[in-house]
């Protein structure tokens, strides 16, 4: 960690383990964390994904303990969790809604990140980081999804992995081996449960390399500007975000049992509580909610450009769309990290919200008419944010004056900083 | 040991000439790279279909049990094959179709070289080489995103085409399996068909 320990062992246990392993030293260490006074709320999803993705781990592992993943019972497995395991109905439908929660979050997370310029310099590797467990989250949750065997369980497995044949030449290979046969069949029910219990875990190492890197850099902050002196701009992790993120924590609990409670399935399809059945489609395939935009991206290519099919067109158009938040610290050439003082790249974020909630909703519509036409802007627009607008503002915005230190920016205009060193500090965080 | 390093590294450096000891670092590399690809690809082939699956690849049907007029779906590789027996005039509106009206101009036949005009013959030749211009036998799995088309079974919708109709996204399918509109870019596949007597074809 990038400050001077605190920590002193005071019994002789901890003396003698603290030469041994300092496990102890780290956890002071993370409590002690110097962090900026004044992080809002929107720094506390931070916390409620840590908690999201611990749910669905506890969660996970008892529904394993009770479901067969094999295509003669999987169906009925999950339906006797709901009817005959004790509280198998409440562990599922903390599950299920546990991955819409998580996305909910993530998606937050990810839009706070996008307009506090969180991915900037010093923090790419934690940007970079944070996009490889989206991706990782997105597989993890695409493949528990087909894990019930439901309609839409098994025909959404079959688009999607239908998606990898649009790619030239070796496609149809890489199908099969997903596949481990020639449609989506038990082998692929087996391999997708055994992928999706082990994702997870992976998506819990890189979380730590995701919280050890924004531990080396520092937490970026609602202002932008980086802590000058930590005396007066930073305060202790605990107690200070142990209590505010743990407010957030359980808000954010109360609209998650809503869902689990009074309407455990709002945000899921009915078509999944029938049997998969390889020989009958269901009328609309519509994946969850929390892949609409991506849904909406891939369909909104319906014309070849140039050598490239339509169809592979959109396969490439989906993936692009995530791999370029990787290159986006790169793209962003703007010095100035929050869009508070960036009144322009504020009217095009906001452009950017609603081009993305657009998708969404576009996503679920079915793909004819107006609906691709406006899917087909938005995903121009999409792409356009990170590809022009934001390498262009950069150069061409004049960004409003930053406050000279972290301290400066909360405090009224009145005090002078310089001035009220030892009480501004604590004044500030009542 | 580490004089020796130093002089050996020295030799190297002055003659250009690539010492006893790059070798065995090249060599030694080059085995575990070997070893590592040895014991890489078990671990991806055996994602592919196993012998179990692959024993299941090939399907005996009886066709006897088919009507004039009538279709039929089986299951072959997890995949529904649709079996139309069809009547003189379905054969006679299927024949009539001029290429040019045809989305698809390929017959997309496994039973034959590959490259072949979709004609109505192409599209019936079984692996013989004989057209059988009753029985239309197609992979039942829309060339779009993999849906099942509608239109087997009696009553369902049968498209503008009088073939297939696929509800996901609208493909209207001919009574010769030829994609005529919608977004579906191929037509229908034909499996490979063994006929194995004049009532049983083997799929497959």
């Amino acid at each position: 960690m990038s400050h001077a320990s605190t920590y002193k062992p005071s019994t002789g246990i901890e003396k003698w383990l603290d030469k041994r392993l300092p496990i102890i030293r780290m956890s002071a260490d993370f409590m002690d964390f110097p962090t900026p006074k004044n992080l809002n709320y929107w720094w506390t999803f931070g916390g409620i994904l840590a908690v999201c993705l611990v749910i669905q781990i506890i969660t996970g592992v008892v529904l394993a303990m009770h479901y067969t993943p094999h295509v003669d019972m999987a169906f009925n497995s999950v339906e006797h969790i709901m009817r005959d395991v004790n509280y198998g109905w409440l562990l599922r439908y903390i599950h299920s809604n546990g991955a819409s929660m998580f996305f909910l979050a993530v998606y937050i997370h990810m839009f706070r990140g996008l307009y506090y310029g969180s991915y900037k310099e010093p923090r790419e590797v934690v940007w970079m980081l944070g996009v490889v467990i989206f991706l990782l989250m997105m597989a993890t949750a695409f493949m528990g999804y087909v894990l019930p065997w439901g309609q839409m369980s098994y025909w959404g497995a079959t688009v999607i992995t239908n998606l990898f044949s649009a790619i030239p030449l070796v496609g149809d290979d890489i199908r099969t081996l997903l596949w481990g046969g020639f449609s989506v069949d038990n082998p692929t029910l087996n391999r997708f449960f055994s992928l999706h219990y082990l994702l997870p875990f992976a998506i819990f190492g890189v979380v730590a390399l995701h919280i050890w890197a924004f531990h080396t850099s520092g937490n970026n902050n609602p202002s932008g500007v980086e802590i000058k002196d930590v005396k007066k701009d930073a305060v202790p992790f605990h107690p200070y975000y142990t209590v505010k993120d743990g407010f957030a924590i359980v808000v954010f609990l109360i609209l998650f049992a809503a869902f689990v409670f009074f309407n455990p399935n709002g945000l899921g399809h009915a078509d999944n509580y029938i049997e998969a059945n390889p020989l009958s489609t269901p009328a609309h395939i519509v994946p969850e909610w929390y892949f609409l935009p991506f849904y909406a991206m891939l369909r909104a290519i319906t014309f070849d450009i140039g050598p490239i099919p339509a169809k592979l067109g959109g396969v490439i158009t989906m993936f692009s769309s995530i791999l370029v938040l990787f290159v986006l610290p790169w793209l962003d050439t703007s010095k100035v990290r929050s869009m508070r003082y960036r009144p322009v790249a504020r009217m095009w974020f906001v452009l950017f919200v609603v081009a993305a909630v657009a998708l969404g909703y576009l996503g679920g519509k079915p793909a004819e008419g107006t609906y691709v036409m406006l899917a087909q802007i938005a995903t121009a627009y999409y792409f356009a944010f990170f590809l022009i607008i934001l390498p262009l503002l950069g150069i061409l915005e004049t960004p409003k004056p930053l406050p000279r230190s972290i301290a400066e920016s909360v405090l009224p205009k009145a005090s002078k900083p310089e001035t009220s060193a030892a009480p501004g500090a604590p004044a500030a965080a009542e | 040991m580490t004089t020796s390093d130093v002089s050996q590294s020295g030799d190297a450096s002055e003659t250009g000439e690539p010492t006893r000891r790059d070798f065995i670092h090249i060599f030694a590399a080059a085995t575990a790279a070997a070893g590592a690809g040895a014991v890489l690809w078990p671990l991806v082939h055996q994602m592919n279909p196993d012998a179990s699956v692959l024993a299941l690849s090939t399907k005996d049907v009886d066709l006897s049990a088919v009507p004039v007029g009538q279709a039929i779906k089986v299951m072959w590789q997890g995949k529904p094959v649709f079996i139309r027996h069809r009547t003189e005039e379905e054969i006679n509106e299927a024949e009539a179709v001029p290429l040019s009206a045809l989305k698809d101009d390929s017959a997309r036949n496994a039973n034959l070289p590959g490259g072949e005009e979709a004609t109505d013959d192409a599209r019936v030749t079984a692996a013989d080489g004989e057209a059988r211009p009753e029985w239309l036998i197609v992979v039942g799995v829309c060339t779009h995103l993999g849906c099942i088309p509608l239109g087997t079974s009696a009553g369902e919708n049968r498209g503008d085409y009088d073939g297939w109709f696929c509800p996901c996204h609208g493909s209207h399918y001919d009574l010769a399996g030829r994609i005529r509109k919608g977004p579906a870019p191929e037509n229908l596949p034909i499996p490979p068909l063994e006929f194995l007597s004049d009532t049983v074809v083997k799929i497959g």
